[in-house]
């Protein structure tokens, strides 16, 4: 991401209400990570101390510190798909991704997260690769619905 | 689009969509809520246009991407008016027939309901088990709405109360209205929302907020998701209403970033409105000043607690306070901030516009109206019903919810999520009401409703949700951080088949000072799955302590040999 991109958000944010959050969001989402010199940037820019600007990234759970991969895979471990079999089929993805929640490959090619509840229950359990979900899956699918991700 | 200046602008701009629109002929509605859209209902919308592009447009079929209709558990949902065909599980290749059929008046028989043990077929939405069991005031209207556009919301009815608000009543009329139908707090508490709006009225200061809790972090919930994408002007129309009553010009609304498709509906909605009038400066020439902002939560728990999401909305952590003084006298930036939910706010319309004692009608003594349930779990039927305060579980479980699958027991229902109680299955005949449930241990919460079979584990269960308010205490207060990081510890053991004696003591005396100690309610209530769990699944903690204890002592043994 260059600084003109960064400097965009920055304007377009300034000045609101909970800017920083704004500005933090709209990076993630364009850029799937936070770089420390980004940080840099956007602290010097809103004239907030650094270490606040950390703070509020390193609180909220959706903000990434590290690259991703080039596949975000995401396995719904709310309520109802835990007792419909989700931890058998995360233990699955992890095993065929070779990473655990919150990891990246080294070929970078997937992220692991998970995360509760995203509101479609009634496909439980699922995993939600790149924002498609692949519902009422079983452990025995996963192998076949992740090699179409390179 | 110019302004709408008057009420009676208003009333022409309605008459004139519904002139142009004949109720008589055809409307295919394809619901693109949470769980349809995940089985692909976008390829099935596709699909509708390009038949429906094809038609000769004298033949007046309309077509209509929807929120939510409910029954999630057999979507792709398509309704087709003017009578309300259903047609579940459909798929692109089923579109030209359904079109064809539906242009000759006839039903396509392959793709109705039929019951899976009578037989019955059900053509119509009323006969369909799941729906005729429900009262559907709120969420009833989703079917006939595009949520991106206004007009489908005016044709129903739409801002008509916000109108009789602004010309008709004072805001403390509105306010007494609200308080007459005792309207309840829909977000956890059931606190009752007019004594709110009074308290952040008559606050000290000129400056005033409103505020639409669309977080919904709780696990299993997913109702007001479906409400709000589904009928984002519903939300809107009793949030400016509420303004109004409150004396406040400024209101956010706060929800979780990871929803696209709701995102988009707000933000067109409150477009929509501001060009129509409804909502900006002078709304509607009322003289009326109100203005929306949306915020987010960028994936954490504990930024759905009112005093933590209002920090949030300030551009601070999330990080609740103790509320020595509410957040309706001092809340964002120290303001009156009056915080409701989708649900709450939803309800708001049909008390003004029908009137508090038709409100009051519905319902039991204490819990009035209806309420929305995401019903989920081990249940056959999963989706978003709405039933009126007082009806039994088991209507819900069984009537709507078509009963446990694979022909299993019930062992429990869970209500309210990780900060919720489970009951046996023997209080199934409980009635939905704020008081009686919490009575139960098993306080309606947003209304989370979780069926749970006989193979269930409640060990399990219990760790699962302290586990997952462990991940998301925001570490502040001590009680809340160590106190349910000790919980998790004992229940783990025990889950592992390392119980020790004692183990039921040293949980109830953590939850006694968690539930005393902890500054907010995560922590003060994160203990609350166990309590009921001690409560009525108390043998099955000791059988497997007991059984962890047996085993220790047999391995010690061999091990001795």
């Amino acid at each position: 991401m260059c600084d003109d991109e960064i400097d965009k958000i920055i304007e377009k944010h300034r000045g609101k209400s909970g800017d920083l959050i704004h500005v933090l969001m709209e990076i993630q989402h364009q850029n799937h990570w936070l770089p420390r010199d980004v940080l840099h940037r956007v602290a010097e820019a809103l004239d907030i101390p650094f270490s606040r600007v950390v703070r509020v990234a390193t609180l909220y759970k959706t903000f990434s510190l590290t690259p991703r991969g080039r596949h975000e895979v995401h396995v719904c471990t709310g309520i109802s798909c835990h007792l419909r079999g989700a931890r058998e089929l995360l233990e699955t993805v992890q095993r065929v991704t070779g990473i655990r929640p919150g990891e990246t490959d080294a070929e970078s090619r997937f992220s692991l997260e998970t995360g509760s509840c995203l509101g479609s229950c009634s496909l439980g359990p699922e995993i939600i690769v790149n924002g498609t979900h692949h519902a009422r899956m079983t452990p025995a699918k996963v192998e076949d619905v992740l090699k179409d991700y390179q | 689009m110019n302004r709408l200046q008057s009420a009676a602008e208003l009333e022409n701009f309605r008459a004139g969509i519904l002139v142009a629109r004949d109720p008589a002929k055809p409307c295919i509605a394809v619901c693109a809520g949470a769980a349809c859209h995940g089985l692909d209902s976008a390829r099935v919308a596709r699909a509708f246009e390009a038949e429906v592009a094809k038609l000769d447009p004298g033949a007046g079929v309309e077509l209509r991407v929807t929120g939510c209709h409910g029954y999630c558990e057999k979507g792709p949902n398509v309704v087709v008016g003017p009578d309300e065909v259903c047609y579940f599980e459909v798929k692109p290749e089923d579109v030209p027939e359904i079109v064809a059929r539906t242009l000759t008046g006839e039903v396509v028989e392959r793709l109705v309901y039929v019951h899976p043990d009578t037989g019955d077929r059900a053509v119509h939405m009323n006969d369909v088990p799941f729906y005729r069991h429900q009262t559907r005031l709120l969420i009833g209207d989703n079917v006939r709405i595009d949520p991106m556009r206004i007009d489908d919301y005016l044709a129903v009815g739409g801002y008509a109360s916000l109108a009789k608000a602004l010309f008709q009543m004072t805001p403390e009329q509105v306010l007494d209205e609200v308080k007459k139908a005792n309207l309840r707090g829909r977000g956890g508490g059931g606190f009752p929302a007019g004594q709110k709006w009074e308290t952040a009225k008559n606050a000290p200061g000129k400056e005033k907020y409103v505020i639409v809790n669309a977080h919904e972090g709780e696990p299993g919930a997913f109702m007001d998701r479906a409400l709000f994408t589904g009928n984002p002007h519903k939300v809107l129309e009793g949030l400016i209403i509420g303004a109004y009553a409150i004396g406040s010009q400024r209101g956010f609304i706060y929800t979780r970033h990871d929803s696209p498709q709701l995102i988009k509906h707000i933000e067109t909605a409150l477009a929509q409105a501001e060009s129509h009038g409804l909502l900006g400066e002078n709304i509607l020439g009322s003289g009326f000043d109100f203005h929306v902002e949306v915020h987010f939560d960028v994936g954490i728990f504990v930024s759905g607690e009112s005093s933590a999401l209002m920090r949030s909305i300030e551009g601070n952590p999330p990080e609740p306070r103790p509320k020595y003084i509410r957040t309706s006298v001092a809340g964002i930036w120290d303001k009156p901030s009056n915080l409701n939910n989708v649900e709450t706010w939803a309800n708001v319309p049909q008390i003004i516009g029908r009137g508090a004692a038709w409100y009051a009608g519905i319902g039991t003594e204490g819990s009035k109206g209806t309420k929305l349930v995401s019903l989920s779990g081990n249940v056959v039927n999963s989706g978003v019903v709405e039933v009126p305060m007082g009806t039994p579980l088991r209507k819900i479980v069984y009537d709507i919810g078509g009963g446990i699958p694979g022909g299993k027991a019930a062992k429990a229902v869970h209500f309210g999520g990780p900060m919720g109680g489970s009951i046996p299955a023997s209080l199934i005949d409980a009635p939905l009401d704020f008081d009686e449930l919490a009575k139960l241990g098993a306080p309606i919460g947003a209304g989370g409703l979780l069926v749970m079979d006989e193979d269930t584990d409640m060990v399990d269960v219990a760790r699962y949700f302290l586990e997952f308010l462990t991940n998301e205490s925001c570490g502040k207060c001590v009680p809340c951080r160590e106190g349910m990081r000790q919980t998790l510890k004992v229940l783990t053991n025990i889950t592992r088949g390392k119980g020790r004696e004692g183990d039921i003591a040293r949980l109830e005396d953590l939850n006694d000072v968690t539930g005393a100690a902890c500054l907010c309610a995560l922590g003060r209530t994160a203990s609350d799955p166990l309590k009921s769990m001690l409560r009525y699944f108390r043998d099955e903690y000791e059988t497997r302590i007991a059984a962890g204890g047996e085993a220790a002592r047999t391995n010690a043994g061999s091990a001795a040999k």
